[in-house]
């Protein structure tokens, strides 16, 4: 667990880059701290392994104050990843992902061992394992640059807007499988970013900062879409955030209509059985004649659902969560 | 002058081979300048290629290593090497401190480029996976910066090379011996094969660090034209 | 001190007939070596074949120490050893060399986007490289000018070991006679003129740029 109690960072020039921040990143899960430009996300992460340090206040690491301990050993025992993965160009994927064990006195044979398992499990294939940084395009050298940092296999992660530099599509992808990882890994993990959507996908918690360095809002990705503290949150976050709240909003709770007899119907955009409500909604805006078939584990069909359907959830939703407030 | 002449006298003169042997033949002189090369490189690196380092690592004392290589540059070797000569004594020692000054400048700017153009994302990335300071250097900073921390080297030993032949004039020996004797005798035939040797020296040492950059050097940092892949 | 002084005073004509002749051996390879690696550069610059050969051509012929070029050069060529020409023609070479390799740099700098756009603009070949290429290569040519000027005021004084070296026979002078003040005289001004054609080139690329000193001035 990570914890920031009243830290503030002033630098030299006046400027105030984190001001009176305390946050809690719960173990074994992602925090995003996300906000515009200027609101100190970078230095805080930067803090956590005194890449920078506080001017006032205290950071701890499972209840452990890092200032008192030695920079160079906390680093090695906590991942980076930065926006251009800074891989080093006169080493092999290879070497630069072993550096870390190296560093930490694994003999070459396992460093190396570790390396190639790490390159599978990035979702790169084993013929890059002796290219170089330079023959690599730049969602490769991401996926190498987190093998790298997850290759002494330390608990903690910190992410500086690993994702930014590459196309959307390629973002989507690495975004997924960084997913996919950590369920398997399940670290506690920090994670920068710019991008409201990449943060509500991926955050367990979301931590808005403010211009200046203030907190503005810590909160569970539906919990930030439903209620956000002030109008600064809300602009952040964006106009459409009642629909995209709805991909929080599980799906368990809709009336399914049997498949019509002898009728074809089109089966290009299904939904599948459970889903979330934004993807019932989705299916049923993009399906011709409003109806949209609906699809179990299997991809087999089982039903079919319309927009009246789909609403009527959403209302049954809205009286419940009215109900329980 | 004939040409004719100087060409006869030429062949002559590099047939014979008495030319060659002896105390003062050719090859002697060959093997008297490389050593002077190589001993006046050896101690311009040892001083400058430590100072490089640790300025380009640390980015303090900048303005030394951008205006002592201009400085140095703005200097006649020829005026350099006199005056050194007439104020302390016409004898070899003083001379090689020239040459050693001389080398110096080209091996302090470019270690201290080098290790500056360094992609400062990869010595981010050092630090914040738990690199010391000696680490970074030595492990990402110089690899990276070898590519011009060697033409530094193959520069000054240009320099060196090239002083080392008019250096004859203030009593060095080596290949400026021959050269600058046979000149003031106007025997333009031996001037001829002394300086082609010279020129020979001088290309030989730069293929030397040609191999060596090849060898020492990342192909990940020479740039190989590899074909980018795409995902 | 005063003992310069008094050399000045004695031999300042034969000084000043030094230092024009200093003046014209530095000046006119640049402007020679300039007609030169301009069209060898636009030449090669993109072509990296051709880059690599040039720029290893022009690597021998540097390696090769100014006073080998001085004996070697005339006999290839046919003029005097002796000779003003002699001088010329090597640190033409030279600074050819070490040109090639600035313009080649400094018209791969040019930004892809502003070649393509000038060539939509209607632009031909030859007009593009003057009105778009070459100024905004200069400030890397300029680069190279500086350092080559400044080289060749230096070599320029070996030529006095073959009897033709500007300030350089000040030196020899110095040496023969074991009197210093020629040889300070000698280095003194020989500083001052590479200091100043380096400012005169500074100065004119600070003319030829006015864009860069905007950007800097925000």
């Amino acid at each position: 667990m990570i914890e920031f109690r009243h830290v503030t960072k002033r630098f030299a020039d006046g400027t105030v880059a984190v001001d009176d921040l305390s946050l809690v990143a719960p173990s074994h899960q992602i925090t995003v701290l996300v906000g515009p430009s200027g609101c100190g996300k970078t230095t805080s992460l930067r803090m956590v392994n005194r890449m920078v340090d506080p001017s006032d206040g205290q950071i701890l690491v499972d209840d452990e104050d890092i200032h008192a301990l030695d920079a160079v050993r906390l680093r090695r025992g906590i991942g980076y990843v930065i926006q251009h993965a800074g891989l080093f160009p006169h080493k092999t994927v290879v070497d630069n992902i072993a550096t870390v064990p190296k560093l930490l006195g694994w003999s070459r044979q396992q460093a190396r061992q570790r390396a190639l398992e790490l390159i599978d499990q990035v979702g790169l294939e084993q013929q890059y394992a002796e290219r170089y940084p330079a023959q690599l395009s730049g969602g490769q050298q991401q996926r190498v640059g987190v093998a790298r940092a997850l290759a002494a296999d330390p608990p903690i992660m910190l992410m500086d807007e690993p994702f930014s530099a590459v196309d959307p599509v390629v973002r989507a992808q690495l975004q997924d499988e960084f997913l996919r990882l950590q369920r398997d890994l399940a670290k506690t993990i920090v994670f920068v970013t710019h991008d409201i959507d990449e943060a509500i996908k991926l955050g367990d918690n979301i931590v808005v900062l403010r211009v200046g360095g203030r907190l503005a809002q810590t909160d569970t990705p539906a919990g930030l879409l439903a209620n956000p503290t002030d109008d600064f949150v809300a602009g952040f976050i964006g106009r459409d955030r009642g629909y995209r709240a709805l991909s929080f909003v599980p799906g368990d709770d809709l009336r399914i209509q049997p498949l019509p007899d002898g009728v074809h119907v089109d089966t290009s955009y299904p939904y599948r059985r459970g889903g979330p409500l934004k993807a019932a909604l989705d299916a049923t805006l993009t399906a011709p004649g409003g109806r949209a078939v609906v699809v179990d584990e299997r991809g087999t069909a089982v039903g079919v659902i319309d927009h009246q359907d789909v609403l009527a959830a959403v209302r049954r939703a809205e009286t419940q969560r009215a109900e329980t407030a | 002058m004939n040409d004719d002449n100087i060409v006869v006298g030429f062949v002559e003169y590099v047939g014979d081979p008495a030319s060659w042997t002896g105390q003062d033949g050719l090859l002697w002189r060959i093997l008297e300048h490389s050593v002077y090369t190589v001993l006046a490189l050896a101690m311009a690196a040892l001083i400058a290629l430590p100072v490089g380092l640790l300025i380009g690592h640390t980015n303090r004392g900048s303005f030394l290593a951008l205006n002592i290589a201009n400085a140095g540059r703005a200097l006649p070797t020829l005026g350099v090497l006199i005056l050194v000569a007439l104020a302390t004594s016409i004898d070899i020692r003083p001379v090689m401190v020239a040459l050693v000054l001389l080398g110096v400048p080209p091996i302090l700017a470019s270690t201290y480029a080098g290790i500056r153009n360094v992609d400062p994302d990869a010595v981010d990335a050092a630090v914040g996976m738990g690199m010391t300071g000696r680490e970074i250097l030595w492990r990402v900073e110089v690899p990276i910066a070898l590519p011009l921390i060697i033409s530094g080297l193959r520069a000054a030993t240009l320099q060196i090379v090239s002083t080392a032949t008019i250096a004859a004039i203030v009593a060095l020996g080596g290949l400026g011996r021959p050269l600058l004797d046979s000149i003031a005798t106007r025997e333009y035939a031996q001037a001829m094969a002394a300086a082609l040797l010279v020129a020979a020296l001088a290309i030989a040492f730069d293929l030397v660090f040609a191999a060596l950059t090849r060898v020492v050097v990342s192909p990940g940092v020479s740039g190989r034209r590899v074909a980018r892949s795409r995902g | 001190m005063t003992e310069v002084l008094d050399y000045v005073s004695q031999s300042g004509d034969t000084v000043l007939s030094y230092l024009g002749e200093h003046i014209i051996m530095s000046i006119v390879p640049i402007g020679l070596a300039l007609c030169f690696a301009i069209p060898l550069g636009w030449w090669a610059a993109r072509r990296p074949v051709l880059t690599s050969v040039l720029l290893s051509m022009g690597g021998i012929a540097y390696s090769v120490p100014s006073i080998a070029l001085f004996i070697v050069l005339p006999l290839v060529f046919g003029y005097q050893i002796i000779s003003l020409t002699n001088i010329i023609v090597a640190l033409t070479i030279y600074s050819t060399a070490l040109l090639v390799r600035n313009v080649i740099d400094g018209l791969e700098s040019v930004p892809d986007d502003v070649r393509l756009s000038a060539t939509a603009l209607g632009y031909g070949h030859l007009g593009r490289l003057l009105s778009v290429e070459l100024p905004v290569a200069v400030p890397v040519i300029a680069a190279g000018l500086r350092v080559v000027t400044v080289t060749n005021v230096s070599m320029v004084s070996v030529g006095a070991l073959i009897g033709k070296g500007g300030l350089g026979n000040l030196f020899m002078e110095g040496l023969r006679s074991d009197y210093m003040a020629p040889i300070i005289v000698g280095l003194v001004l020989s500083v001052l003129l590479a200091l100043s054609l380096d400012g005169l080139l500074v100065m004119g690329q600070r003319w030829l740029t006015p864009w860069v000193r905007v950007r800097a001035g925000r």
